[in-house]
């Protein structure tokens, strides 16, 4: 069916339509906004999962188009079709489908449920196109809009502060990160002279393209940061945790599963520009991020946060796999961890729900009685992302991970693999430790006595997910590794000896023995606790305080930022402020001022100078008359003197002169 | 004659409003109003029937005025100049709709506003210099006396200084012009555009006097500065624009202000590209100042006009920032043709589209105003989300318009001038990155203390948009999102005028 990729573009379509007839409608229509959401978004799926099946007859198909013209070139978007892309979108599509029926029992009672379905459609529709993308430019346009869905999603109770102040640090903090992505893509497309992916040729990232296939460390890097910030690597992980004051759906959905791998997805995606040297790099930030966030988690005790911190060191993990294992090794990892991490969130949502909207572990307790179904599910999603060996996907996934470290093809320091180890004693201990206190021991409050189970509607797709995050693992085994074949378009051999070979076997051997001890040594220490009431001190906490608090204090980096780029930020905009108004504003009434001054001097010249001169003048020529006027006395004596005297002085002249 | 006729029509009905009784205020209102609208059909038959093959001016009308001082009556359009009074007249309509409910001789006000729309047209159809400032300073004259009647409780010293800042710019601009005419040599001595480019091409300007021209240069530079504005001439901007009635301020924000960027791209590179090279770096600088930190001390504001007026002064920076990018001498060979066809591209998409985001911001904030009791703080309110949903997300479509989403009409442009930036003046294009980030923070700020939180008891009873705002707002929502998925038709017209602009280097 290669002509699946003419209708590629309806994938993303469907669900914006949806979205766009539901931003339109009033509040009371609920069931048509969800009926539309769930609709288009199994339409997406059919599709997805057509797309996929067309994947195993043809190589990549592209479908390019021209979106406008600018100089004698014009700037071009386009889809393509390939197993990278195929395989994403479909588990974005199923995800998706089963958190949307999730939240028709979820947020049933709030009065925004037609609004929510409507933001919920418009994220689906941003991510599958982000997915299906064959532009870096449409990608990153998809990219934002998924950060605006994510926005409008945890700011959704925008009565509550908190989540408004959190909706606006998580947009904030990813564009820091866009930022950096911008400048990349257009070094890009300064260098290639095109921002296709797959263009016959001349994409960017084909060998042949017009500046030949550039991997350039600066250009890699730059991406890097947009996955640094969506996929809350350190050091701008601190929108994610803030991010669970949005509905447990939208943690699920977004800030689980889906858009914060798309970080991961970027660098799946320009996989062919990375240098060793950005490899490296991204490795080792995924690895620090693991252990940072895994130590932040040990020290939590809302339900959300934990996982929230969960996630962040998983997607360190996703990152070490992509820097030292290929694209293969980091999306095997998404894929699984997007299973079992949806179905841990959907869990404590179905948790929080049952116990009425209490989301503290210290004020559960003995839940595994009351919510049967959710517990069940909730111990295969642990033990997936836990490792537990052979049955549970993360097993697989984490240890393909860790597995890539060997020396033959990681020429690094071996210290992210010892820091992934360390990591995944820490995701048990932690796990472990959160479901004693939420399911083990005794209820801890009268809500957590008279919890009770969640609805089908809501128990079937943590059923669902609990059934993928078993099988999915089974897809990527050493033994049959299906999942990477298809990736990189080989044929995979079905095995059982691979599962015996030297680093494979020593790593498995290795993270067995550490999870098995963790969840020993955790259960140990919090199967007591869980009997104590709520109000006693974590026994963690009682053994190492000033850790216990640091941790639990997520390692003051969000009162580091605050005390440095929030207040240097304000402290900028306080100095733009005053130069405009003091400096430059005072440069202007200067001029004024001197202009002013110029017009009084002019006056004062024309009043004493020309004025007061014409009058002195006037005056001078008055007096001299009145002076003169004085010959005139009347005497006639004085005349005839006057005239006898000019006579005779008249008559010297005369005879002195003829001489 | 068309485009004479575009012309005087608005200053026509103006003179009819302004001389109509003193009790026939309505009958003035709907005839400026048919009359705005009118002229927007005008423009719109222009831009259906321009051509966007050929290059070069169109409906070009040129008759001798004062041929012994080189004054023609010179008109005509290209792409840009067509973009630009498309705008105008799309704006006008829009803001004469918001000032509807003025009480104080809403006559004069309308009359004021039509005189300000054929100050527009003729600026941006002019091609020759006098004629040009002709309608220059006299589109200041209804501004100022908009701003001085119906304004705030500062609104003298903000227009008092709006005019003269305006005008001594002006001075300078004249000033240069003349000196230009009476030192080139009487045979190729002249006042139109297009004539002093091919001069200026063929060495003939100044014959070697480089500081004349340099003087000249910084003259025009001046006068340009001042009303686009580029920092440090920008003060005049925040107050007038804050102190200005809504209508007026959309105008200002949405049309006036495009005036300068104009100037930029059609008198001062083409007749003065060597000392645009010369000067490259200081403007480049300049141009970076103008995107950051108005940026920055707009997140200082308190007042919700001044945030969105420190805004336009950065977006504006954006066009700046392309213009100087591009405005590299190229010694006959093409340089890197593309790359300054993009930052220029991206220049004429960011007018036009910055034009209609801004007015419409102008105009919530307007709305905030009048519900608020004449209260506009950012801290005012709080919560307004629950009590007028559709305002909140129709002001919220703006606001992400103006940050640069993608998918809504502020990204395109945005994309284009980076896009050219960064190859032709890549430390600038850095430098200016940031004032992405604080341009989010501070329009994101707005959401966060205006929309959401919650609802303070006083505010309960807050309306949301009426079904005649609704009405007002669609036609630039619906622009918004149409120019965002499908700048073609933007680039369309303005590709060729920029390749015509650059074929000249």
């Amino acid at each position: 069916m290669e002509s699946i990729i003419k209708y590629l573009w309806l994938i993303p379509a469907a669900p914006l339509l949806a979205a766009g007839i539901s931003a339109l409608l009033p509040r009371r229509r609920r069931r048509l906004s969800a009926g539309l959401a769930i609709g288009a978004i199994s339409l997406s799926l059919l599709l997805s999962c057509a797309a996929f099946v067309a994947t195993f007859h043809s190589g990549p198909v592209t479908n390019n188009f021209r979106w406008f013209d600018f100089g004698s070139t014009s700037v071009q978007l386009g889809w393509v079709l390939d197993p990278l892309g195929a395989i994403m979108a479909v588990m974005v599509a199923l995800v998706s489908l089963l958190i949307f029926i999730y939240s028709l029992g979820y947020m049933a009672k709030d009065p925004n449920f037609t609004r929510f379905f409507c933001f919920l459609a418009l994220f689906a529709a941003a991510m599958l196109g982000l997915v299906l993308a064959n532009s870096l430019l449409l990608f990153f346009m998809c990219w934002e809009l998924v950060g605006l869905a994510s926005y409008l999603l945890i700011g959704f109770w925008f009565q509550k502060p908190s989540a408004a102040a959190a909706a606006k640090k998580a947009f904030i903090v990813t564009r820091i990160g866009d930022l950096g992505f911008l400048v990349g893509m257009l070094l890009l497309y300064a260098t290639t002279g095109t921002l296709l992916f797959y263009d016959h040729g001349q994409g960017c990232l084909e060998p042949t393209a017009a500046g030949g296939l550039v991997a350039s460390t600066t250009i890699a890097l730059l991406i890097f940061c947009g996955a640094v910030g969506k996929s809350g690597q350190l050091p701008l992980h601190v929108w994610l945790p803030d991010a669970m004051e949005g509905p447990t759906p939208v943690s699920a959905l977004i800030h689980a599963a889906t858009m914060v791998a798309a970080g991961v997805f970027l660098i799946a995606r320009v996989y062919p520009l990375m240098t060793l040297d950005a490899k490296q790099v991204v490795a080792w930030v995924g690895a620090l991020t693991a252990v940072f966030a895994a130590s932040i988690a040990v020290a939590q005790n809302d339900i959300k946060r934990i996982l929230a911190y969960s996630t962040v060191s998983q997607l360190g993990y996703m990152m070490m796999g992509l820097g030292a294992g290929g694209v293969a090794v980091g999306m095997f990892h998404l894929t699984t961890h997007a299973f079992f991490k949806a179905l841990l969130f959907l869990g404590a949502g179905s948790v929080i729900h049952g116990c009425h909207e209490e989301q503290d572990i210290r004020k559960m307790g003995g839940l595994r009685l009351r919510l049967p179904v959710t517990f069940a599910t909730y111990a295969v999603g642990m033990m997936a992302l836990c490792g537990v060996p052979l049955f549970f996907s993360g097993f697989w996934s984490k240890d393909a991970i860790l597995d890539s470290f060997d020396r033959e093809h990681w020429l690094g320091s071996q210290a992210p693999f010892y820091l992934g180890l360390f990591g995944a004693f820490l995701t048990a201990f932690y796990m472990t430790r959160q479901v004693c206190r939420v399911f083990f021991g005794k209820p801890n409050t009268p809500e957590a006595e008279h919890a009770h189970e969640s609805p089908p509607v809501m128990t079937i797709p943590l059923v669902i997910l609990a059934g993928l995050a078993v099988v999915a693992g089974f897809f990527g085994t050493p033994a049959w590794p299906w999942f990477q074949a298809y990736l990189t378009g080989r044929q995979a051999g079905f095995d059982l000896s691979k599962l015996m070979e030297g680093h494979a076997l020593m790593v498995m051997l290795f993270s067995t023995g550490l999870v098995t001890v963790a969840i020993v040594w955790s259960g140990w220490i919090y199967g007591r606790a869980a009997s104590r009431p709520a109000r006693e001190t974590d026994p963690l906490q009682a053994a190492q305080p000033a850790l216990f608090a640091c941790l639990q204090k997520k390692f003051y980096v969000d009162e580091f930022y605050d005390a440095t780029v929030v207040r240097l930020t304000a402290a900028f905009a306080k100095f733009s402020d005053w130069l405009d108004r003091v400096v430059l504003g005072g440069l202007v009434r200067a001029v004024c001022w001197l202009v002013l001054a110029l017009a009084r001097l002019d006056r004062n010249v024309d009043e004493s100078v020309v004025n007061e001169g014409f009058d002195v003048g006037s005056e001078t020529v008055r007096d001299s008359g009145r002076w003169v006027s004085r010959l005139q006395n009347g005497q006639v004596q004085r005349y005839l003197r006057v005239i006898g005297l000019a006579f005779c002085a008249l008559l010297l002249l005369l005879l002195w002169g003829s001489r | 004659m068309i485009l004479t006729v575009l012309t005087f029509l608005p200053l026509t009905a103006g003179v009819l409003v302004a001389l109509l009784g003193r009790d026939q205020q309505k009958l003035g209102r709907n005839l400026a109003f048919a009359a705005s609208l009118l002229a927007l059909a005008l423009a719109v038959t222009l831009w259906v029937g321009f051509d966007h093959e050929r290059s070069g001016m169109q409906f070009v009308e040129s008759v001798p005025w004062v041929p012994s001082l080189g004054i023609e009556y010179h008109l005509g359009v290209d792409g840009l100049g067509l973009l630009m009074v498309l705008l105008s007249a799309l704006i006008v309509p829009f803001a004469l709709l918001a000032s509807w409910k003025i009480e104080h001789n809403p006559k004069l006000y309308f009359a004021l506003a039509l005189f300000l729309e054929a100050g527009l047209f003729g600026t941006f159809t002019a091609q020759n210099f006098i004629h040009w400032f002709l309608f220059w300073e006299l589109s200041l004259i209804p501004a100022f006396f908009l701003i001085r009647i119906w304004g705030g409780p500062k609104r003298t010293s903000a227009a008092s200084q709006f005019f003269l800042y305006t005008v001594v710019g002006g001075i300078a601009m004249l000033a240069a012009f003349l000196a230009l005419f009476a030192a080139s040599d009487a045979a190729s001595r002249s006042f139109d555009f297009v004539q002093l480019a091919v001069n200026a091409h063929q060495g003939g300007l100044f014959a070697g006097h480089t500081t004349l021209a340099t003087a000249a240069f910084l003259g025009i530079l001046l006068g340009l500065a001042v009303k686009v504005p580029l920092v440090p001439f920008h003060t005049w901007l925040p107050a007038a624009y804050a102190e200005a009635p809504t209508g007026t301020a959309m105008l200002l924000t949405g049309a006036m202000s495009k005036m300068g960027v104009y100037g930029f791209l059609r008198i001062l590179w083409p007749i003065f590209p060597e000392q645009m090279q010369a000067w490259r770096h200081p403007l480049l600088g300049l141009a970076a100042a103008t995107i950051v930190l108005p940026a920055a001390a707009a997140f200082a504001q308190k007042d919700l006009k001044r945030m969105v007026a420190y805004s336009s002064v950065n977006h504006l920076g954006y066009c700046m920032l392309g213009i100087f990018a591009a405005a590299r001498l190229t010694d006959g060979s093409a340089f890197f043709p593309n790359e300054q066809a993009a930052a220029l591209n991206g220049v004429i998409l960011q007018m036009f589209n910055h034009g209609l985001t801004a007015s419409a911001l102008f105009y919530f904030i307007g709305l905030i105003e009048q519900r608020g009791g004449a209260l506009r703080g950012l801290d005012d309110f709080g919560g307004l989300r629950q009590a007028a949903p559709v305002f909140c997300g129709l002001m919220g479509i703006a606001l992400f318009a103006s940050l640069g989403l993608p998918g809504l009409n502020g990204f395109p442009g945005e994309f284009l001038i980076f896009k050219g930036a960064l190859h032709l003046a890549a430390r600038t294009a850095i430098l200016s990155i940031p004032g992405l980030l604080l341009t989010a923070i501070f329009l994101l700020t707005i959401l966060q203390r205006v929309f959401s939180g919650p609802l303070p008891g006083k505010w309960s009873g807050w309306p949301d948009l009426t079904l005649g705002e609704r009405l007002t707002v669609l036609p630039v929502m619906a622009l918004i999102f149409v120019l965002g998925l499908y700048p073609q038709l933007l680039t369309g017209v303005a590709n060729p005028a920029v390749l015509q602009m650059l074929k000249s280097f």
